[in-house]
């Protein structure tokens, strides 16, 4: 009977797999086995992609498909990032702003500073004159030569007020808005937070749609892996059936295709790297221009190396998913 | 080796293919099995290499209760039996070395132990020499000679053959034949399907008759 060792050995590696308490057991003989399913799993890990590169029309299609999808998903999630990026200078701006009048004197305009600067839920109150603010405008608007063009400066003075701390979020900053508005020299009172949590909520609605639409295009690639996975399973159907007679456990049979989903998804991931890249690079140029237009610090934010290698691992990722999801249910069906 | 006792297959569609079959194989006997066609030679071997599963009668190989063997235990089994087919079921796009090499690779033996193991089961059926070849390249007769290399390649308990010479003429039969009596001489039991009454006639084996599902000779 000695043709039983080797397979009662065998048995014992995958009982050893299972239980990793038992290698000290198993001894030397274990390594040997460990070695035998590293290069079982190199051997898969390889062939799949020796498959791959032979079946090069499939695989292509395929990949520049994923990779369209994955990339829709990345620049959508780019869009946002940079969006909200327009917000972060603004967040702690939670100041008022009362224009007054065009017939209120600078004279009166302090006056009523120093009264504001009396409310006990005042911090801090800053007269900005009609020169001050065009000069502000004439800096940051990228309008100045229009407004040089004025015979007579449209800008009103602005009164400043920044309410103390503790007046931050409840409704008590609302009224204070309200009897400020009361004041006759008031014309107009802003809230300054209110435009920068409307402008927050916007990006926070973009970023649950993108998302969303991240969520769908990961199933989309999870399907469409899928689907190419079922194509080559039914290709290799006899391989996988002769396979299995000669004792192939459906893990084995199973193995080489996760692998090619693996393929898929991870060259997917890169591919649509590029392409997330090269729009951005694209676009570069203009949004800087624009951005020096407004007198911004604006930069575009491009992926980063953290983000890059979580595209890359979450498309391998799905491409494995989405065939183990086919392969799971049709391997135990061929014998 | 190998025990059936009592054992039945229905399909829904067509009733009973095989009724009460009992037989016994001894370690190292070699036997034929026989009947005409659609007498349930081919269902009783899918019943052994477990690609049928019947619920009526016992199974034993090697110790083992094949009718109650858990689907994920098959493989097991199945690596101590090798197969043979008429239709040899070679992969085509695969050299005569990864063909053999299949059921080593399976297994998951080292490459060097795989090399090694492949040269002497092409040896032992003469086609030591053409590794790098692909099976479309070969004769029928080499054909099955390597599908007969991939079936002894990891010493199996058993070979199973399901009409080997059906596509072979009389002489590339009796050279497979002979390979076979060669197994059986190192303690490897044999079973092989055949309708080919000459070439059982001429070889005195034990001769396993089945008829419309039920066994009438060589219980």
């Amino acid at each position: 009977m000695q043709q039983h060792k080797p397979r009662h050995n065998h048995n014992r590696v995958i009982e050893a797999k299972r239980n990793t308490k038992q290698t000290s057991r198993v001894g030397g003989d274990f390594s040997d086995k460990l070695r035998a399913y590293r290069d079982l799993h190199a051997h898969a890990l390889f062939s799949s992609l020796g498959r791959l590169v032979a079946a090069r029309v499939n695989a292509v299609l395929t990949i520049i498909v994923l990779s369209i999808s994955i990339s829709l998903a990345c620049g959508f999630y780019l869009l946002v990032e940079n969006a909200e990026q327009l917000t972060t200078d603004l967040e702690t701006s939670n100041q008022i702003s009362l224009f007054l009048r065009d017939d209120v004197s600078l004279a009166s305009a302090t006056r009523l500073a120093n009264g504001i600067q009396l409310d006990p839920s005042v911090q801090a109150v800053k007269v900005i004159t009609k020169e001050e603010a065009l000069k502000e405008f004439e800096d940051f608007s990228g309008f100045g030569e229009a407004i040089k063009a004025l015979e007579k400066n449209p800008l009103p003075i602005v009164l400043q007020v920044i309410p103390k701390n503790s007046l931050e979020d409840g409704q008590n900053i609302e009224t204070l808005v309200e009897n400020f508005k009361q004041a006759g020299e008031v014309d107009f009172a802003q809230l300054d937070l209110q435009w920068v949590k409307r402008l927050q909520l916007m990006i926070e609605v973009a970023r649950v749609s993108v998302t969303l639409l991240g969520v769908l295009l990961g199933l989309a690639v999870l399907f469409i892996t899928g689907n190419t996975i079922r194509l080559e399973l039914h290709n290799r159907q006899d391989e996988i059936v002769i396979a299995k007679l000669v004792g192939a456990t459906n893990n084995f049979v199973q193995r080489p295709f996760l692998y090619s989903g693996f393929w898929i998804g991870f060259f997917s991931g890169i591919s649509a790297w590029f392409i997330v890249t090269l729009m951005m690079l694209v676009i570069k140029q203009p949004i800087e221009k624009l951005s020096m237009l407004y007198n911004s610090s604006f930069h575009l934010v491009f992926m980063g190396f953290f983000e890059t290698v979580a595209l890359i691992l979450i498309s391998a990722g799905l491409g494995v998913a989405g065939s183990w999801l086919v392969v799971h249910l049709q391997v135990r069906k061929i014998s | 080796m190998l025990k059936f006792d009592n054992v039945s297959m229905r399909y829904p569609e067509v009733g009973d293919v095989l009724r009460n079959v009992s037989f016994h194989l001894e370690k190292g006997e070699i036997a034929f099995l026989t009947g005409h066609s659609g007498a349930g030679k081919s269902t009783l071997f899918k019943l052994i290499t477990m690609m049928e599963r019947t619920q009526r009668g016992k199974i034993t190989f090697n110790n083992k209760d094949l009718i109650r063997l858990r689907s994920s235990k098959v493989p097991w089994v199945r690596r101590e039996m090798g197969l043979i087919f008429q239709d040899y079921k070679l992969l085509n796009d695969r050299t005569v070395f990864d063909n053999v090499a299949l059921p080593l690779v399976v297994m998951g033996y080292s490459y060097g132990e795989i090399a090694r193991r492949v040269r002497a089961a092409l040896d032992k059926v003469g086609l030591l020499g053409k590794e790098r070849k692909y099976p479309l390249t070969l004769s029928g007769g080499e054909q099955q000679r390597v599908g007969i290399a991939r079936a002894v390649v990891n010493k199996p308990l058993m070979i199973l053959a399901d009409e080997p010479t059906g596509n072979l003429d009389p002489e590339l039969s009796a050279e497979i034949m002979y390979l076979f009596e060669q197994f059986q001489q190192i303690g490897t039991t044999v079973l092989i399907a055949s309708h080919d009454i000459s070439l059982i006639s001429k070889l005195n084996h034990r001769v396993l008759k089945l008829d419309h599902g039920q066994l009438v000779s060589g219980e």
